[in-house]
């Protein structure tokens, strides 16, 4: 089963903050970067094991979209889920898109 | 040869046995000292007095070595090749290497035995001992150590006299100009200073020591006398075993460190080398290198050293290098600055010899290695080339003279080990280790060998957060996005962003989470909590001085119980709610702000706490309302945002229960008034805090206060808390005094109005978000399921509370 889950609407989400969304059970941290793009991960820190990466600063790292953990700051990429200061560990990244005002977390898509 | 005995444990012998390892040495090393501690830098000893720990003074003990400590040598079988100790237990050698040192002299006066000497941990501990009940000390001795012993007991809060022998102070180091300068400057400070004077006696009743009686007759009130009138090798152990001595003292020693038993070396202090006993661990440091490679088959050689000091005693700095004397002088003196240059050149004018400071010291680093060598500049200028940036220092140059390092080695490490920081250059040549002023000179080498030291904050910015600041205040800026676009690069990261977000908190105030401010802060900020280790928030309501009400316990008892949180007293006097879900929190606070609370800010860079002890409302010692005071602090300058927290607290008598001087700011009652200290620090790295002005009235406390922080914001790296910022302050206290209390940069009433402005402006945080349903709507755990609590947050109970269960990371 693919389907695309619509988790709020555009103007809910502020430029370089994120939220969390409970998609199929799962906890999914949606971002807007600075220019409008959305991007979907997963929410859990696999360094703390807790929900907390919705609530990391946003920003870039040589241009690549970022967010980093708000519990111990290993910054990942919002692009390949990769975390970019300890190679080798990445959360899960979702397709996401925008349509008719709504954003869309996609599952088995 | 494998058995290797240092007798002694003190700065020489710490660097004998260290590069004896270095240099691949595999036998045994045993060192016998007689105090109950390994090796500790002796040259910072005074640094214990103001809250240096021994650990931190002690020198890592070398891996391998066997030592033997709180043990007397007291005697050598040269036959047998072995010492006794005091304990009776002996110690068999192939090499003896003495490193004993030296010992203070106490001449021989009625009364000596009442007095204190100034050389180990112990003698500090003691005197601190006694000063506890004492309010006058004298020190005899207007040395180098002598000052600094005089230095420590002003510090002890006592009233201090200088008693020197010499017609001035110093005389070692300065001439009668550079004596009469360092005297004014010594008396200024409240010191009296009583040069050309010997003692007579020292007069004790039943209850300890009463006074020092001088030559002609006068009695000086003292209930501590400490003796600092120069020191004596500690050859005793040669003298009884045969070993060559000096007339004066000092176990005899050739160029290569040894005495004249072969099997046995001298080094340091107890060492009269080429006809000379050396009093500086410079010299010290050499004589141990050489004998290491002399013990390892080498033949270094000590050919004498440079005696040449530079000090800062009592906040007065102190010069000299090279030659006391020579045909041609050019002399300075500002007496009303209190300023004293004199440089002594060649009868051809054309070489240098050598120069005395007093007061500013600046030409010392530049010129020192210039000794004996051509003149680089006009003297003239020379006398006020304080940077000596345009000096090109020939490569033999000595650079540092503690170790013993050229100008030539520092720039060869430079470049070969691409160092681009100064402890780089520490840690790869040991320069700058020891005393530390060469290090200006160190600086100077590498930014002239084209390295430029980065202060960039982060990939996004080039500039440093004072640079930033200066940039966001001058050209008006008020949102990060204009920032980055003119100024920087990208987008931001969780390091440029909340140090951006604090620079335009600090200068317009506003609300943390308006606009597009929100996206700047970090998870405490953005939800005005504390983050813990499982995702969930701690809660802390702000009490003022620790005060409160059981009407106001009762409501946060409650607000507790009713939403299962986890209490806990914190080290600032208040209380922290923990474990509460992001979509709590504003119900939380909706019944703290209806019972009265405000925020307390544990979760931003700003002002946590001022603590205080009860005072004089209560307290039978109590000299004044410290409760009072700490209210007021704590409410003129909560919710100002800062480079870091800022910590504060308030005593109310010297017995300082409020422990103020572990923080920022900390506020101790006098009699009079208020004493004001700076930069202390808990922590991970302790630090007392530094008397910055004392009997304060209340008003001229909090204008100090008022500027102390406000220049801290301004100048203050990101995450520098102020004890590391006043250590990287140029100039140091003494610069923070002319800026913030004389005004010297003539900023004082621009600090002054930028606090007027926060305290008008300051609303309380938590109060408006929960005023805001657009705020609001952001404390949600998901946005799609709002009423929904984080189903990953799991709760045991441990002693009949909450606690995080522990979740499986990595
Ligand atoms: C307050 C103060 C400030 C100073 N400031 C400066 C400065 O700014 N610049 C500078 O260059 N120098 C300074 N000095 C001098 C510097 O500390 C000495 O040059 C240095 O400590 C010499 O080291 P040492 O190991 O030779 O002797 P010491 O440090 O005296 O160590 C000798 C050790 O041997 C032990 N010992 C002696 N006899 C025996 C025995 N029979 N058995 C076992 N153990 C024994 C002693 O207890 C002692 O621990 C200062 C000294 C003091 C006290
Ligand atoms: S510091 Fe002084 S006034 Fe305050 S509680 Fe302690 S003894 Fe009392
Ligand atoms: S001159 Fe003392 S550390 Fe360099």
């Amino acid at each position: 089963m693919s389907s695309w889950i619509p988790v709020c609407g555009y103007q809910a989400l502020l430029p370089e903050r994120g939220v969390c969304a409970l998609v199929d059970g799962r906890q999914v941290a949606v971002f807007r970067t600075y220019d409008g793009t959305v991007h979907a991960i997963d929410n859990l820190d696999p360094f703390s094991g807790a929900q907390v990466l919705s609530r990391g600063i946003v920003g870039t790292r040589r241009g690549e979209p970022t967010v980093a953990s708000p519990l111990h700051k290993q910054v990942f990429s919002l692009v390949s889920g990769e975390c970019l200061d300890e190679p080798g560990f990445a959360v899960p990244v979702y397709p996401i898109r925008v349509d008719g005002g709504l954003v869309q977390v996609g599952m088995g898509v | 040869m494998n058995r290797i005995v240092v007798v002694g444990y003190g700065p020489t012998a710490h660097r004998l046995v260290e590069t004896l390892y270095e240099r691949g040495f595999d036998g045994r090393v045993t060192v016998i000292g007689e105090e109950p501690r390994p090796a500790y830098d002796r040259v910072a000893l005074t640094s214990y007095l103001s809250g240096i720990s021994v650990e931190d003074l002690t020198y890592p003990v070398p891996p391998g070595t066997v030592t033997r400590l709180g043990g007397r040598v007291t005697g050598i079988d040269r036959e047998a090749r072995t010492v006794t100790l005091a304990d009776g237990s002996a110690e068999p050698y192939d090499v003896l290497v003495l490193a004993t040192g030296s010992a203070p002299f106490v001449p021989p006066v009625p009364g000596a035995e009442h007095a204190y000497v100034y050389r180990t941990i112990d003698d500090l501990d003691a005197i601190r001992m006694a000063a506890k009940d004492a309010t006058e000390g004298v020190v005899v001795g207007g040395g180098l150590l002598g000052l600094e012993a005089a230095d420590a007991l002003r510090g002890l809060g006592l009233k201090t006299h200088i008693v020197e022998m010499s017609p001035w102070l110093m005389p070692r180091q300065v001439d009668e100009g550079g004596g009469s300068v360092l005297k004014g400057h010594i008396e200024a400070l409240g010191l009296s200073v009583h040069a050309g004077a010997g003692v007579q006696e020292i007069v004790a009743g039943e209850r300890g020591v009463t006074g020092l009686r001088k030559p002609d007759g006068t009695l000086l009130d003292a209930q501590i006398v400490v003796f600092s009138a120069g020191i004596r090798p500690r050859d005793e152990l040669a003298r009884t075993s045969g070993l060559d001595v000096g007339e004066r003292g000092g176990i005899t020693v050739d160029a290569g460190m040894r005495t004249s038993d072969p099997a046995i070396y001298a080094i340091g202090e107890c060492a009269l080398a080429g006809g000379m006993v050396y009093g500086l661990v410079g010299p010290c440091f050499t004589m141990a290198e050489v004998a290491a490679d002399r013990i390892l088959g080498g033949a270094a050689t000590f050919d004498g050293a440079d005696l040449s000091t530079k000090l800062k005693l009592l906040g007065v700095e102190v010069a000299q290098f090279g030659a006391m004397d020579g045909a041609l002088d050019v002399t300075y003196m500002d007496p009303v600055a209190g300023v004293y240059k004199r440089l002594f050149i060649s009868d051809d004018a054309k070489t240098l010899l050598g120069g005395i400071c007093v007061g500013d010291a600046s030409p010392y680093s530049a010129l020192r290695p210039f000794v004996g060598k051509p003149l680089p500049a006009a003297p003239s200028d020379l006398l006020f080339s304080g940077s000596g940036a345009e000096l090109d220092l020939p490569d033999d140059a000595q650079v540092c003279s503690c170790n013993n390092v050229s100008a030539g080695t520092v720039r060869t490490a430079i470049a070969d080990k691409a160092l681009t920081d100064v402890p780089g250059i520490k840690a790869c040549t040991r320069a700058g280790t020891t005393c530390g002023s060469c290090v200006p000179m160190l600086k100077q080498l590498l930014e002239k060998s084209g390295v430029e030291v980065s202060k960039a904050l982060c990939e996004h910015f080039t500039y440093s957060r004072a640079e930033l600041y200066d940039i966001v205040k001058v050209r008006g800026i008020t949102t990060f996005s204009e920032l980055i676009s003119a100024h920087g690069e990208g987008r931001g990261c969780d390091i440029c962003k909340p140090a951006v977000a604090s620079i335009l908190a600090s200068l317009h105030n506003g609300h943390v989470l308006d606009g597009e401010r929100a996206a700047l802060q970090d998870t405490n900020d953005a939800f005005l909590a504390n983050i813990q280790k499982n995702g969930t928030y701690s809660v802390v309501p702000r009490i003022p001085g620790g005060e409160i009400t059981p009407d106001k316990l009762i409501v946060i008892g409650e607000v507790a119980r009713d939403f299962g949180l986890y209490t806990k007293i914190t080290g600032g006097q208040r209380i922290d709610l923990f474990g509460a879900r992001v979509e709590q929190l504003p119900q939380i606070w909706r019944r703290l702000v209806d019972a009265g609370f405000e925020s307390g800010h544990a979760y931003g860079k700003a002002l946590r706490t001022v603590k205080s002890c009860v005072g004089s409302a209560w307290c039978r010692y109590g000299v004044q309302d410290s409760v009072g005071l700490a209210i007021d602090l704590e409410l003129r300058y909560r919710g100002l945002r800062a480079p870091h927290k800022l910590k504060s607290a308030v005593s109310g008598c010297a017995r300082e229960c409020a422990e103020a001087r572990s923080k920022d700011f900390g506020i101790i009652a006098t009699e009079q008034g208020w004493n004001l200290y700076v930069g202390g620090n808990g922590g991970f790295k302790p630090r007392h805090a530094d008397l910055l002005a004392a009997d304060l009235s209340t008003e001229e406390l909090i204008r100090t206060i008022d500027r102390f922080v406000m220049f801290y914001i301004r100048t203050a790296d990101r995450l520098q808390r102020t004890a590391a910022w006043l250590e990287s302050l140029d100039g140091g206290l003494d610069y923070l005094r002319q800026v913030i209390i004389d005004d010297s940069l003539g900023i004082c009433a621009e600090l002054d109005a930028q606090m007027e402005y926060h305290v008008a402006t300051y609303v309380d945080e938590w109060q408006t978000t929960i005023d805001d349903p657009e705020k609001l709507g952001r404390f949600v755990s998901f946005v799609n399921a709002p009423g929904v609590p984080d189903p990953s947050i799991v709760f045991e109970t441990e002693r009949d509370q909450i606690k995080p269960v522990e979740v499986a990371a990595r």
